[in-house]
This record gives structure tokens, C-alpha cells and sequence, in this order.
């Protein structure tokens, strides 16, 4: 009882909730190689097995520039919304200035402001973009990366500078009195201090942008320069039994490389934050 | 992150609990003990000023403003001059030289770090959110999408029809500069063209063609070969059938258009605006259609609006916003939406995080072996594609071919019942967030100093008196803004609904609100499904925005975690 008490009990909550965590998932990969490829003959165990599904998705639909498209845009937007959000955690974390308190409440406020509603006006926008710059405006995966820009700013930038306030300002504080410039601290002390926790938020957007399917629905209507999200939705918008299949094959090509940096990432996502300041 | 709405229940990266959970400092790496060494070797004395020569740093700044600003306006500049739009070249251009003054001085370092993200915010975020919230105040939408002029000018198109007597033409499509023009040759009553009145007709207008000989013509005395123009042949103006059939060149009294692709002919307009009286006759009815300001319609004297609807776009002051408290249709559901709602983002929340915590608090421990496999496991759901995913549970609980039914021989209609479909997406909900919560919350915990559980258990306090009085506290100082946060974002789950229910079940009476409705997934349907009401729809999103702004206020102002925005 001593042991149940004491180690019993965990095993048990993490083999209940690991099987909660894995059935849609096996449910998916079973339907991905079922042969039938419908849902009604989809099983939680797989009854047989072909990999007619798959080339059904890459000879019936535009899969590959899906995919290509998504992975493309996913890493320049989660790239750059790092950088840009990174960039003003540090001068929220590290510096005071007038506004500072206005401008932290201000990213929470509009960050709240469900941006899908503002699909109109952002809609009225583009049209507006188009018009004179036609390399960022509909149908362009620039655009869509600019789009994606406006919401860089937010709660990230608020979990950084707080990830941030944790790095004691000694260090740049020498490295300043030392005659390191703003701009040395900024890439060269803390930038590397911090590379777990941004390739861990990167990651993070990466998989968000993978499934962001509203507002690229909206910009990009050519089949070729459609994302992921926006044609696997496509596939089972109408004919949702019949597809399924292909759907479920989709959605494991999609969640591959996510799922495995996730897991490579994974000693990081956890530990790399509050290894440090557990071991003070 | 550019997209937390689209990932699972947490907004945010998973960064906050070691940021705002953990007070005690410290650095991980090797590199950060290093950094003051290298720096105490040198020999510049500790009291002394930054020094001010010219750093490495200075000049790559230097560089990429001044790249920057030569790129934007290079990039920018050549549409806005060639539309004569001298407020966007002003615009352009003192942004332009704001960028280049601000990394070229030494002044304003914190501006220099949040210029890049708040420029994208402020365009991309912020200017939506007023277009927002002025839209709401105009009766923007189908009907009244443009200006007056764009009004008249469609009543006047809408109206032509072919009077006896009108001018008709032997009709060339042509293209001038990329730009669909229609090359117009008269035909006398023998059917004979008359050359030297050949006209060229553009959106602008008509003018002269002069210089025409017989050479020009095709067999069917149309006009084939004219130096400048590029005429289409028959396939390519096939092609562009629907261009040609919208095309129109307006002149005095109405408008050329084409009748198939080699004729076209004169139309007159039925409806005439006069400037004088700022009203629109209808010269066969001889109806006059004032225009009403107020409304955005021309509505004759006995109250009939000008037929198609065609109106423009007027500021309707709180008209939206009265609407929704007192339009039947709207309000009557409101209130029980908006409970719904509450409940919805209260219980997503609650439930991730119990689950979350539940699952950390089990993993961590010292003598807990296969941690590793197990959070590899946990983690899963939310490295999984959640649009895909909510779209395999929607399946999953198809009544006749889910796989849930399957599995237990059920014959449950899970979406299809009011209860059972609020209880499905909770649980999909609970499915896709719970990840996020336990990689939070395992963060936390790791945060917690172990002196502190280990006093209170030398005191004589069980475990969960431990984790009551002790670490539970903790964590929630830590985790209340990331709970705030994801109950913001759940509030207005959009895909969840969406992907999953639909806003459905629906009652048989009443098909314009579901069960399982937001009010965003509401508001959705009200404004954009049928006719859409854009400036009404975008008053309820100020509403809903409203709402959840204050519910979050209050939250923070609640929890101590934002001490060190106010340090």
C-alpha cells in the first residue's frame, strides 16, 4: 500500500492519461493506412494496411505544394515573430522608459481583441495592398508572413521579458561598464543565454502558423499556394466520409516534423527554462 | 508567437513559468559565468561613462537603417506616384526618414528594439482594430459597401437598357497597355461601316480613331489590324467573355456596351442623378428618389427605397449597438449565449488545468521512473495539428460511423444533442489543452524551491497539506496570467466550434443559434451568413472584445503577477 501511496499512484494517473493521450492518435494512423480509406470502415486497430491512401494525396491533390508552402511560411513567420518579439522583451526586461508600463498593458489589451473579427477591416486592407503592391498581397505567402507579423508582439513578448527579468542584470551590467555597447549585450550575452527558450518558442509558433486556417483561407485562393490547413480542411469540408483516408494521411505527414522537433526539443521545453534558477 | 489563437487552449509559449514562477535567479550554460571574465580582464575602470567611439555594433545598425529605408521607399514609392496618392508618399516617406534618424543617433534605445514588432502590430493589428471599431458605427455590409458616388454610379449602370434609335457598332476588343479597350465601328442603315467616325472606347470614355482605311478591315467589315492596339483574336476574347460582358464606356446619357463579342451598342440610363435636387428620377415611371442621408438609401416620398437596394455607406451612430440589446432576434439569444460562453471558457481552462497539474505533480518525483516516455507521450496532443485534430474528434463522434460508437456499440448522437455535444467539446477541448497545461505547470514546479515542501513536511504537514498550503499558492502566483490568457483565447475558440459542432445542435424553431454556440461563432452567422452586415458584425466584436478585456482586467488586477510591470 506504502508503494501505491508513494509511486503507485503516479504510474497509474500517467498510463490512464497516456492512453486518453494516444487513442485519437492511433485512431488517425490506423484510418491513414486503412485501405478502405473511409471512415465508416475506420477502426481504432488497423484491419489492413497499404499506403494507397498517401499516393491517392499526392497524385489527387496539390499535397506537396500544400506542404511546402506551410513549412515554408511557418519557419520564415516563426522566425521573424522570435526575433521581433525577443527584440522588445529585452528592452521591456532591461530597460526604463516612459511608456514602458503603458506600452506592457497596451500589447495585452490588443493581443485580446479576437483578430478574427478584424477580418473585415484586415480584408479591406489587403484589397488596398494589392492594388499597388501586388508582391505582398493576396496570394502571396509575403503578405500572409506580414499578417502574421502583426501578432508577433503579444503574449510571447510578455513570456520572454519574464524569462528575461530571471536573467540577472549584473552580467550585461559588466559586460556594459566593460564598454560593450547595447547592441553587443543584446546579441552576445543574452541572446545566447536565452537560445534554448527562443528555439522553444520558435518551435512553438512554427506549430501554431502550421495551424492557422482562417487567415490563410482568406489569402490565399490559388490551390497551388494553399497551406496545409487550408487543403486538408478542403478534403473533408464536403465529402467527409469518403475522404477520410486521405485526410487522416495528410494528417500525419503534417504532424511528422512537428512532432519529432517537439520530441527533440523536449529536454529544453521543460528543463531548459528552470534548470538554472532551480539550481540558483 | 504570430498565431496563439490556432493552437490548442494555451495562448503562449510555454516560457511563462519559468519567467514570472521563478524569483530566484540563476543562468544555465556555460557561457554566462564567462561573459564578466572575459569582460574583468580588460582594463576599463567600472566607473567610468560607455565610451563613445565608433563600435561594430554602431555601424552594422547604421547599415541595415539606411538599407531599410532605401528598400522601402524603392519598394513603395513607384505605386503611390503613379496613382498621384501624395498623402502615401508623404506617409511613406517620413517613415521612411523616422527609421533612418532613429538607428542613425544614439538616442532613443529602447524605441530602436520595439520599433520592429510595433510597426508590424500597429499596422497589422492595431489599424484593423480601429477600422474595427469605426466600421461598427456605419451601416457598412452588403448594399451599402461603397461610396455614394460608387451608389449612383451603379444605379445609373443597373438601369441601362437599349432605347430605339440608339447607336450601335461593329465591336473589336482590344488591348492598349495590358488594358481592355473596345475599338467601335459605326454601320450605316445599309450595314456598311463609316470609317471615319471609328471610335475608342475606354473606361473613361470615347474618343476619336482617326486614320482608317479599308485596309484596317476583316471580311466582316470589323475592324482587325489597327497600329497600337492589340486586337484579341476569337479565343482570347472568349476567354475574357465575362471582362468584355461587364466592360462599359460611359458616355452622356448612359453607356456602350457589347453585345456578344463583335457588336455593341448604346444604353441609356433609366435612372438619372441630379445634383441639383441630390435625388434620382426614374424617367419611366417618373418616381423622384430623394436621397436619405441618414440611411444611406434614395427613398421616394412614400417611403419605398430605390429598387435593387442600392445604397452607400453613412455613419449610423449607436444604431448597431442598440440593435443588439433590443432586436428580438439578437438580444433574446444573447444573454443565454453568453452564458454558455462563460461556462465554456471557465470549464476549458479548469479542466486543462486540473488535468495538467495532475499529470505533473505525478511525474514529478525522484523516484518516479519513465518520466521520459510518459512526457513524450503527454505532450503528443499538442504536437499534433489541432485544426486536423478537431476535425478527427468531430468524426470520432459521428453517430453512424464514429469510431466511439463503434468501440462501445453506442448508438449515441453525441452532436446531436444539446448536453452530450457541450459535454463532447469540453472534452475535445480538454484533449487538445491539457499538453500545454502540464508543461506549464511542470515548469513551475520545478521552480519551487524544494526547501520550502521540504520545512512544511519536517513540520508535520502531510503531502497535501503541503501541496495545499504550499505549492498550489505558488503555482497559481505563478500560472494566473497564462489561466487568464488561455481563458481569453478559449472564450473565443472560434475552431473548436467551428470544426466541431458548428454552433449545432440546432432546435427545430430556431436555426439561427446552436447549443454549443459562441458568441463569436454567433456573431459570425448573424453578420456573414445570408446578407452580411459588416458594421454590425464588427459591433459585436467591440462588445465581445469589451468583455473579455474587463473579465481580464479584473483577473490580473487580482493576482500579484503583474508586480513587476509595476516595479
Amino acid at each position: 500500500m506504502t508503494w501505491f501511496k508513494r509511486t503507485g499512484w503516479r504510474h497509474l494517473v500517467a498510463v490512464v492519461v497516456a492512453i486518453f493521450s494516444l487513442f485519437p492518435i492511433v485512431f488517425v494512423i490506423s484510418a491513414a493506412f486503412n485501405p478502405l480509406g473511409t471512415l465508416a470502415s475506420s477502426k481504432l486497430w488497423p484491419t489492413g494496411a497499404s499506403g494507397e491512401n498517401f499516393s491517392h494525396l499526392f497524385s489527387n491533390t496539390a499535397f506537396s505544394h500544400w506542404f511546402l508552402n506551410s513549412l515554408v511560411i511557418a519557419l520564415a513567420s516563426s522566425f521573424a515573430s522570435v526575433f521581433l518579439s525577443f527584440s522588445a522583451a529585452y528592452a521591456f526586461s532591461r530597460m526604463r522608459f516612459r511608456g514602458r508600463r503603458v506600452g506592457l498593458m497596451a500589447l495585452l489589451l490588443v493581443q485580446m481583441f479576437p483578430q478574427f473579427l478584424a477580418i473585415v477591416a484586415i480584408f479591406i486592407l489587403f484589397t488596398d495592398i494589392t492594388e499597388n503592391w501586388r508582391y505582398i498581397g493576396f496570394d502571396t505567402p509575403a503578405g500572409l508572413l506580414l499578417l502574421y507579423m502583426g501578432t508577433a508582439l503579444g503574449v510571447n513578448t510578455w513570456l520572454m521579458k519574464g524569462f528575461l527579468d530571471t536573467v540577472p542584470k549584473e552580467l550585461d551590467e559588466s559586460a556594459t561598464v566593460d564598454g560593450a555597447s547595447h547592441v553587443q549585450v543584446f546579441f552576445r550575452i543574452l541572446l545566447p543565454l536565452v537560445a534554448p527558450i527562443l528555439a522553444v518558442t520558435a518551435m512553438l509558433a512554427f506549430i501554431g502558423t502550421m495551424s492557422e486556417v482562417l487567415m490563410a483561407n482568406i489569402f490565399l485562393r490559388d490551390p497551388e499556394s494553399k497551406t496545409l490547413a487550408v487543403g486538408l480542411y478542403g478534403l473533408v469540408a464536403g465529402e467527409r466520409n469518403t475522404n477520410f483516408g486521405m485526410f487522416a494521411a495528410g494528417t500525419l505527414l503534417t504532424a511528422v516534423p512537428t512532432v519529432g522537433v517537439f520530441l527533440y526539443l523536449q529536454k529544453y521545453i521543460v528543463n531548459g527554462l528552470t534548470a538554472g534558477a532551480v539550481k540558483g | 508567437m504570430t498565431t496563439p489563437s490556432t493552437t490548442s487552449s494555451g495562448s503562449g509559449g510555454v516560457t511563462g513559468a519559468g519567467g514570472s514562477g521563478s524569483p530566484r535567479s540563476g543562468l544555465p550554460g556555460q557561457r554566462g559565468s564567462d561573459a564578466p571574465k572575459r569582460g574583468t580582464g580588460k582594463s576599463a575602470p567600472p566607473s567610468e561613462h560607455r565610451p563613445r567611439e565608433i563600435t561594430v555594433g554602431f555601424l552594422v545598425g547604421r547599415l541595415i537603417a539606411l538599407g531599410l529605408v532605401a528598400a522601402l521607399l524603392l519598394f513603395g514609392l513607384p505605386p503611390l506616384i503613379r496613382t498621384d496618392n501624395w498623402i502615401g508618399v508623404g506617409v511613406l516617406v517620413a517613415a521612411g526618414a523616422g527609421i533612418a534618424y532613429l538607428y542613425l543617433t544614439r538616442r532613443h534605445v529602447p524605441l530602436k528594439y520595439l520599433l520592429p514588432g510595433t510597426v508590424f502590430l500597429i499596422v497589422f493589428q492595431l489599424v484593423p482594430v480601429i477600422l474595427t471599431v469605426s466600421t461598427a458605427f456605419t451601416n457598412f455590409g452588403d448594399g451599402h459597401r461603397g461610396t455614394k458616388e460608387e451608389a449612383i454610379t451603379a444605379i445609373q449602370t443597373g438601369s441601362l437598357e437599349q432605347v430605339t434609335g440608339a447607336a450601335s457598332y461593329n465591336l473589336s476588343p482590344a488591348l492598349k497597355d495590358g488594358k481592355l479597350v473596345f475599338l467601335l465601328l459605326p454601320v450605316d442603315d445599309k450595314g456598311d461601316p463609316v470609317l471615319d467616325q471609328a471610335k475608342v472606347g475606354t473606361a473613361d470614355g470615347l474618343s476619336e480613331l482617326p486614320g482608317l482605311t479599308d485596309a484596317n478591315l476583316s471580311l466582316t467589315k470589323q475592324l482587325s489590324e489597327v497600329p497600337g492596339y492589340d486586337i484579341l483574336s476569337k479565343p482570347d476574347a472568349s476567354a475574357r467573355g465575362d471582362e468584355i460582358a461587364n466592360f462599359a464606356v460611359p458616355t452622356e446619357q448612359g453607356a456602350i456596351k457589347s453585345s456578344g463579342l463583335s457588336k455593341a451598342v448604346e444604353l441609356k440610363a433609366v435612372r438619372a442623378y441630379d445634383a441639383a435636387c441630390d435625388c434620382v428620377t426614374d424617367t419611366k415611371t417618373g418616381t423622384v428618389y430623394p436621397a436619405d442621408e441618414a440611411k444611406g438609401y434614395f427613398v421616394s416620398a412614400d417611403g419605398t427605397v430605390l429598387s435593387g437596394g442600392q445604397g452607400w455607406k453613412v455613419g449610423v451612430g449607436w444604431a448597431n449597438f442598440t440593435r443588439i440589446f433590443t432586436d428580438k432576434t439578437v438580444s433574446g439569444n444573447f444573454f443565454s449565449v453568453f452564458v454558455w460562453n462563460v461556462v465554456f471558457a471557465l470549464l476549458s481552462v479548469l479542466t486543462t488545468f486540473a488535468l495538467g497539474l495532475v499529470c505533473a505533480l505525478a511525474l514529478h518525483s525522484p523516484r518516479m521512473r519513465g518520466t521520459k516516455i510518459y512526457r513524450t507521450i503527454l505532450i503528443l496532443p499538442y504536437a499534433m495539428p489541432s485544426f486536423a485534430m478537431l476535425l478527427v474528434w468531430r468524426d470520432m463522434f459521428n453517430k453512424d460511423f464514429g469510431l466511439i460508437n463503434n468501440l462501445f456499440g453506442w448508438h449515441i448522437d453525441w452532436l446531436g444533442q444539446p448536453t452530450t455535444a457541450r459535454l463532447s467539446l469540453i472534452l475535445v477541448n480538454l484533449w487538445l489543452g491539457f499538453p500545454y497545461m502540464f508543461l506549464v505547470a511542470t515548469g513551475a514546479l520545478q521552480a519551487i524551491p524544494k526547501e520550502l515542501t521540504e520545512a512544511s513536511s519536517i513540520d508535520g504537514a502531510t503531502a497535501w497539506q503541503g501541496f495545499k498550503r504550499v505549492t498550489l499558492p505558488l503555482l497559481l502566483v505563478a500560472l494566473t496570467p497564462l489561466l487568464i490568457s488561455s481563458f481569453a483565447y478559449n472564450f473565443n475558440n472560434f475552431n473548436a466550434i467551428k470544426l466541431v459542432t458548428d454552433g449545432g445542435p440546432y432546435a427545430i424553431d430556431n436555426a439561427t443559434v446552436g447549443a454549443t454556440d459562441l458568441l463569436i461563432s454567433y456573431t459570425y452567422r448573424l453578420a456573414f451568413g445570408g446578407i452580411a452586415q459588416l458594421g454590425f458584425a464588427a459591433a459585436v466584436s467591440v462588445i465581445i472584445f469589451t468583455l473579455v478585456a474587463v473579465m481580464s482586467i479584473i483577473g490580473f488586477r487580482r493576482s500579484r503577477s503583474l508586480e513587476e510591470v509595476y516595479s
